[in-house]
């Protein structure tokens, strides 16, 4: 705010900065962060994104057409199903499976010469809409005996895309639990470093300095490596979170902390002091209202790293345990790479975490900007 | 300056010992140690262990001592270079953890040049050409970069060099050099392998530092000196070069000290898909096996790594910037 001309923010063009400085007098300071954060077009795609990537990960067993852990024989391996147009509205080749002899690897040969039509709003395994009711609706589906693999089959012949949907409830929950323990024990231990100071403060320092010489993911890993294997999946996901926050609240802390010293010297803290208000009142009502903006964003961008860690994790056999789906599980199938190179769509489930990071990272970036109009 | 590094040295020592107590506790004090896993094991194969057997064993192992008698026995001789035993390997870990370091930290290192060689070109490029399709391109990458898992980079990459090139992919030696003594020959086929990690595990950092610069690059072009440099007639290329960069790098080797962890942790998993034989695969295979004092040795050591990267991320910028050196 002090240095408008220096401290810039990347991809704020200055036309924009003027028309927003011309008229800061007579509109809100809402309003005014709301205009910045729509001026980029990234940050506002990201944040549409994520709304639409949470809905299919709330919905999953509807946009989904079989149950993900349904496993059938004859989809072993089988590939992304083909699209064809041949009757006259859009369908799936037919798929024929045979062994081969020589490698006994299973061989899918396509028939496009008959279409399976795809149907929408089709009637399928059943599911709990949010543990509310009980639905056996899906989005699209193809008769049987044919079966529709978007993404393609894993070994058990389970369908990927399904799947996919169903890991991003715990990737991307992961990621907002995990930093939403992380944003309050960072707010609370970094505004009680940077308002109280002292040996308080050095204490602190020094905590965080000693979690942070320790390198992120060996760290993550060792005490997840402490977590008992005979617990729950919802347990499992809860204590991985803990682990998660565990490492990031350092950097929240350490953000608020230089917010709260930089408020602590402004005179408003001191008249407010002055007026006989309380170390609770002056840091609830006086700092915390000033901080909340700039929590949001550092949290927002923290998100990634959890998101990142938690798959980091369960590639390695250290987080999420199978039969609980999430994105490093899945990719645990395309940790070999012949695998791989013989069915490259088991890599699919890591483009949905690199889409889930990067539009974190884009919308992070658009909130940063927003929260200081002025620039 | 003697006095600052002095400081910062000892310093690192307390960290250090905490970052072994931590460690240590960590793993030794939940639940469940190699010796049941060991115990369960035998027990699957159908052998049967008498109780005075198992006794016998934990008191060999020191399975039952209290917590500090451990602690200590082991920081004493750590400070002599003993890490204690493997339990799954039975041999000394000092044995097993300095070859593998070796290889992590020269994977880390070039890692770190190869992102500054990468990122300082093209953030400075990014920057001068703003708003231009490349630096959009630039821009996108970077993104994109920064988002991308070090192991998916791994799998890609093999993926693609494996069916595109037919390219012997995975370790850092062709099979026929695993064992053979240094020689240019197996010199020549390190450097055919090591190019993989390198980008893998550099990727990210490459993405973050071009940001960095591109960012840093911006702020100083408005700066007047840059100004003054163009209206005295200077070259443009003199003027970016000598009189912007250089003001430019100091932020860059502050978040030099910042991408470390995510290069070390980078390492670590990059290295167990890619089959290196660095710290990662054996790092993770005590941690899920328990076997203590290999997997707090990697542990501390790997910390060690990190802190001392940092202090000399320190020591370079206090060179480059006189403003912190006679502070």
């Amino acid at each position: 705010m002090a240095t408008p001309n220096l401290a810039k923010p990347i991809g704020a063009r200055p036309v924009a900065a003027k028309a927003a400085q011309a008229d800061t007098s007579q509109i809100s300071q809402g309003r005014l962060m709301v205009r910045r954060f729509m001026q980029s077009k990234l940050s506002v795609f990201g944040g549409i994104a994520l709304v639409i990537m949470y809905l299919l990960a709330l919905f999953a067993p509807f946009f989904g057409p079989y149950d993900v852990n349904e496993i059938d024989t004859n989809y072993q391996w089988s590939g992304p199903s083909t699209l064809t147009f041949a009757g006259g509205w859009p369908g799936i080749c037919g798929v024929t499976q045979t062994l081969d002899q020589k490698n006994f690897a299973w061989v899918y040969t396509k028939d496009c010469s008959q279409s399976n039509p795809i149907q929408l709003f089709v009637h399928g395994s059943s599911y709990s809409v949010l543990g509310l009711f009980n639905s056996d609706l899906h989005l699209f589906g193809v008769g049987k005996p044919a079966k529709i693999y978007i993404w393609g089959a894993d070994s058990q012949g389970r369908d990927i895309f399904g799947r996919v949907l169903m890991g991003a409830r715990v990737s991307l929950s992961v990621g907002l639990v995990g930093v939403g323990f992380s944003t309050v024990l960072g707010s609370i231990l970094g505004t009680a470093s940077g308002y109280f100071g002292g040996i308080i403060d050095n204490l602190m320092q020094r905590v965080i300095e000693l979690i942070s010489s320790i390198p992120t993911l060996p760290l993550y890993a060792t005490i997840a490596a402490t977590l008992p294997h005979d617990i729950s999946v919802t347990q499992r996901f809860f204590l991985i979170t803990v682990v998660l926050s565990l490492v990031t609240w350092t950097g929240l802390a350490r953000q608020v902390r230089g917010k709260v010293l930089s408020y602590r010297g402004a005179d408003y803290t001191s008249a407010a002091r002055l007026a006989g208000a309380s170390h609770t009142r002056v840091i609830m009502n006086h700092m915390l209202p000033n901080a909340v903006s700039h929590i949001i964003v550092v949290a927002a961008l923290a998100v990634p790293g959890a998101i990142l860690g938690e798959t980091a994790l369960s590639f390695l056999g250290l987080g999420m345990l199978p039969p609980a789906v999430s994105w490093g599980v899945l990719l645990r199938d395309a940790q070999q790479v012949q695998v791989v190179t013989t069915y490259p769509w088991l890599m699919i489930p890591g483009a949905a975490v690199i889409a889930a990071v990067l539009c974190f990272n884009l919308l992070g970036d658009g909130l940063r900007d927003a929260v200081d109009p002025y620039g | 300056m003697l006095n600052y590094i002095i400081r910062r040295l000892l310093y690192m020592l307390v960290t250090l010992v905490f970052v072994a107590i931590i460690s240590f506790m960590l793993l030794d004090l939940t639940p469940g140690s190699y010796l049941d896993t060991e115990i369960a094991r035998l027990r699957q194969a159908g052998g049967n262990m008498s109780d005075g057997q198992i006794e016998a064993l934990k008191i060999r192992y020191g399975v039952n001592d209290p917590f500090p008698l451990k602690f200590g026995k082991w920081i004493v001789g750590v400070l002599q270079g003993d890490f204690g035993q493997s339990f799954e390997f039975s041999v000394p870990v000092s044995s097993l953890i300095w070859g593998r370091l070796a290889f992590s930290l020269i994977l880390a290192t070039s890692s770190i040049i190869f992102a500054w060689l990468i990122s300082i070109p093209l953030g400075v490029y990014s920057a001068t050409h703003r708003y231009t399709i490349p630096d959009y391109i630039i821009t996108v990458l970077q993104f994109v970069g920064v988002a991308i898992p070090e192991f998916l980079i791994a799998l890609v990459l093999m993926v693609v060099s494996a069916s595109v090139f037919h390219a012997d992919v995975g370790g850092l030696f062709s099979p026929a050099y695993v064992d053979a003594a240094w020689s240019g020959a197996k010199f020549v086929d390190f450097l055919k392998h090591v190019w993989i990690p390198i980008i893998v595990i550099g990727a990210s950092s490459t993405a973050w530092l071009t940001r960095v610069m591109r960012a840093n690059l911006l702020d100083v072009l408005n700066a007047q000196y840059v100004q003054t440099a163009r209206a005295k007639g200077l070259g443009e290329g003199l003027v970016i070069w000598k009189h912007a960069v250089r003001n430019a790098l100091h932020p860059l080797i502050m978040a030099a000290g910042g991408i470390l962890p995510a290069l070390i942790s980078g390492e670590v998993i990059a290295s167990i898909v890619l089959n290196l034989p660095t710290t990662g695969p054996l790092f993770i295979n005590a941690l899920i096996k328990k076997d203590t004092y290999l997997a707090v040795a990697f542990l501390l050591l790997l910390s060690v790594m990190l802190v001392v990267g940092n202090l000399l991320a320190d020591l370079a910028l206090a060179w480059v910037d006189p403003r912190i050196r006679l502070e």
